[in-house]
């Protein structure tokens, strides 16, 4: 496993002065014998988008309704802007969420449904409608105020449901898979509007979502989960560059894995001994020698050659071309090596191919190469 | 009409349209046309022809023949066709307090009973609804339960455990509360009580219906936004589960405007309902006539709420 203090160092809050606004500290929830969420520690920051990504049952939702207050912890704390909210019920706390159905209530107009939640607070008629009116048009939806949900798109509902819950300016607002009901064109253009509204507004978020592409899209940090525990906690680009273990690495893109020792460890570079050659890694972690481990290659991190590469050394692989997939903007080479393994290899389809077929084609000898800083390691 | 119930039909229809030749052709034609009109002849037949029957009754004269009213047409020679249309019987009823009485009554006693089988009913179907997938159909099974046995028979145990020397005087009576039995057979309350325990079915399976296709997360959206539990219930939960409140009333309130047989039973002499006026006008007095006005005066009454029952049944149809 990961050591705890490698977990939370990331770089968002070196600046010591920032409270976190979200304080979680041995979060457990069982659902009979089922163990949810499993002493979870988490801080979320004012102002981050925070992502909890894993795929269906790993305790994402679990941990996002104990926060929202449907659920109640069997141990553990939240703490929401330094407050305690054990016996805090759902009405009374300062989140709001956005409903993966969008839990738009059928019997109220669009505008009905964004001044329910203000209305519960005692505040003068003309400011609700101000606000309401404010919030219809940062996500344009003005037009369609008199409207009942059933008569709007998919995507005027998630609009609806996004100024729902943010037009109670809550402290935290909560996204239980904001963009999975939306066809695949519209979700894309949302992930960057709903980014974008974020900064606008200036609210906390925190996403649930199993796809993860959105999570690296829309997040500043994001968590990984898997059974009620975190993989790793880091930025989009610490969780895809520097996996911690198999998990995150297969989990987050995809990842050619080879099972290894450490025969070298050196002040800046490890070298890995694997059934597949030496693995030469710019590292600055300190390993102990022998140690088992695993290195992951991502295929768009490998090049693929006909020639042999200039320099003879580490991190070089022979194979032959097995099958090759076309993605159009880019292809996907098999390629068996000598002990049967198979290595997927991504390369960009930068020439249009006179011939119209690839210039590495089946059963080709073809090497493998990378770059020292490229491949990872995996600790488990 | 289910998709799957159609599908059988069409299919039936189909091989229907096998048989050769002309009628096949015509049958294949109009089947639409004659899947509708068969429940339409069947209403023809077997309502709106004895209802035109009861009505030309309730225009005739009391007389002591038989059948007990006099015709309506009549050749009275040189070739002259008489129609009596006798308007007596419609103003005698509207005359005659008894009658307007008890129609007030009736609808009062139905009002009140619906309003009791709401209030219970409504909190049973809801936690029948939130219970869980275990003890649900049990619960659903209890609540059809009765109508296995013989609905007079159970009227006929109301009696048992409401009477002087009934199950409940003789408890109450052993325990010291009281001394002398109190009277609940044969009073309005005994009426309430049978028509409550009677009717209730038939409004939590409505609400049960409703309810069932409720959104749990709805409730959890009110919450999320600020909404106590109560304010939730008022605002949102209520206002869903309308159109069941409305089915399962009228389902309550129209059987139990007419009803007969509990008035008679629980209610004695005491309690003049309209469907105990109905049936003494026709058997005991044998004025057809006048049992004839009561009849249709009584549909007239509960036209009014089918006909709002009717308009939001097809006003939640057409939300869906």
């Amino acid at each position: 496993m990961i050591e705890k203090s490698n977990v939370n160092d990331t770089t968002w809050h070196t600046d010591d002065k920032t409270k976190p606004l979200v304080q979680i500290k041995g979060l457990t929830k069982k659902f009979g014998d089922v163990i949810a969420v499993d002493n979870i520690d988490l801080d979320i920051y004012q102002g981050e988008l925070f992502c909890l990504l894993g795929g269906s049952g790993c305790g994402k939702s679990t941990l996002l309704r104990m926060l929202a207050g449907f659920e109640y912890p069997e141990a553990g704390t939240i703490k929401i802007d330094g407050m305690d909210m054990s016996n805090v019920p759902a009405y009374e706390r300062p989140t709001n969420m956005m409903f993966q159905n969008y839990a738009l209530f059928p019997h109220m107009t669009v505008e009905q449904n964004i001044a329910f939640g203000l209305q519960q607070d005692v505040m003068p008629k003309d400011e609700i409608a101000d606000r309401v009116h404010g919030i219809l048009k940062l996500v344009e939806l003005e037009d369609y105020k008199k409207r009942r949900p059933q008569q709007l798109s998919g995507g005027q509902r998630q609009r609806v449901a996004l100024a729902r819950s943010l037009v109670k300016e809550p402290k935290l607002l909560l996204l239980d898979e904001p963009l999975a009901a939306l066809d695949k064109k519209l979700r894309k253009q949302t992930q960057f509007e709903l980014a974008n509204i974020q900064e606008q507004v200036g609210v906390t978020f925190v996403v649930v979502t199993h796809d993860q592409e959105e999570a690296m899209t829309l997040s500043s940090r994001m968590a990984v989960m898997d059974a009620g525990k975190f993989k790793q906690i880091g930025t989009p680009t610490e969780i895809y560059e520097f996996p911690e273990t198999r998990f995150v690495a297969d989990f987050i893109g995809s990842a050619n894995i080879f099972e290894g020792r450490v025969s070298e460890d050196g002040a800046d570079h490890v070298i890995v001994s694997t059934n597949v050659g030496e693995v030469y890694v710019n590292h600055g972690q300190s390993i102990a020698k022998n140690k088992k481990l695993w290195v992951g290659l991502r295929p768009e991190k490998i090049h693929l050659s006909i020639t042999p590469p200039p320099q003879i050394g580490p991190n070089q692989i022979m194979g032959q071309v097995e099958d090759i997939g076309y993605l159009g903007e880019t292809s996907i080479y098999k390629v068996r090596l000598k002990n049967g393994q198979i290595v997927d290899v991504t390369a960009p389809n930068q020439r249009r191919p006179m011939s119209r077929t690839h210039s590495i084609t089946w059963e080709d000898a073809v090497y493998l190469s990378w770059e020292p800083e490229s491949a990872m390691l995996l600790i488990s | 009409m289910s998709n799957q119930i159609k599908k059988v039909i069409s299919m039936n229809v189909k091989t229907l349209t096998l048989l050769p030749g002309y009628l096949g052709r015509k049958i294949q034609k109009n089947w639409r046309v004659i899947i509708i009109t068969i429940p339409f002849v069947w209403l023809l037949l077997f309502f709106l022809f004895p209802f035109f029957i009861v009505a030309k009754i309730s225009v005739a004269e009391l007389k002591i023949a038989s059948p007990p009213f006099s015709k309506m047409f009549e050749w009275t020679g040189n070739g002259i066709l008489s129609v009596r249309i006798v308007f007596d019987n419609f103003i005698y009823i509207i005359t005659d307090d008894l009658y307007f009485n008890t129609y007030i009554n009736s609808v009062k006693i139905a009002a009140i009973s619906t309003f009791f089988c709401l209030l219970f009913g409504y909190p049973i179907a809801y936690g029948i609804v939130r219970s869980g997938p275990l003890a649900k159909p049990i619960f659903l099974f209890l609540i059809i339960l009765p109508f296995w046995t013989s609905f007079l028979l159970r009227v006929y145990a109301w009696m048992g455990l409401l009477s002087d020397q009934g199950t409940i005087n003789n408890i109450l009576i052993a325990l010291g509360i009281i001394e002398e039995p109190i009277q609940m057979l044969y009073t309005e309350f005994a009426v309430y009580i049978g028509i409550i325990y009677t009717y209730m079915p038939f409004m939590i399976l409505p609400l049960y219906a409703n309810m069932e296709k409720l959104d749990g997360s709805l409730n959890e959206a009110a919450a999320d936004l600020g909404s106590r539990p109560i304010n939730t219930f008022f605002k949102v939960t209520l206002p869903l589960t309308m159109p069941g409140v409305i089915a399962g009333s009228l389902l309550v309130f129209i059987p139990a405007t007419g009803e007969y047989v509990i008035p008679d039973l629980l209610g004695g002499g005491n309690v003049q309902m309209i469907g105990r006026v109905l049936y003494n006008e026709f058997s005991r007095n044998t004025d057809w006539p006048v049992a004839s006005a009561v009849a249709l005066a009584m549909l007239f009454l509960l036209v009014l709420p089918i006909i709002v029952f009717q308009y939001y049944q097809g006003k939640s149809v057409e939300e869906k």
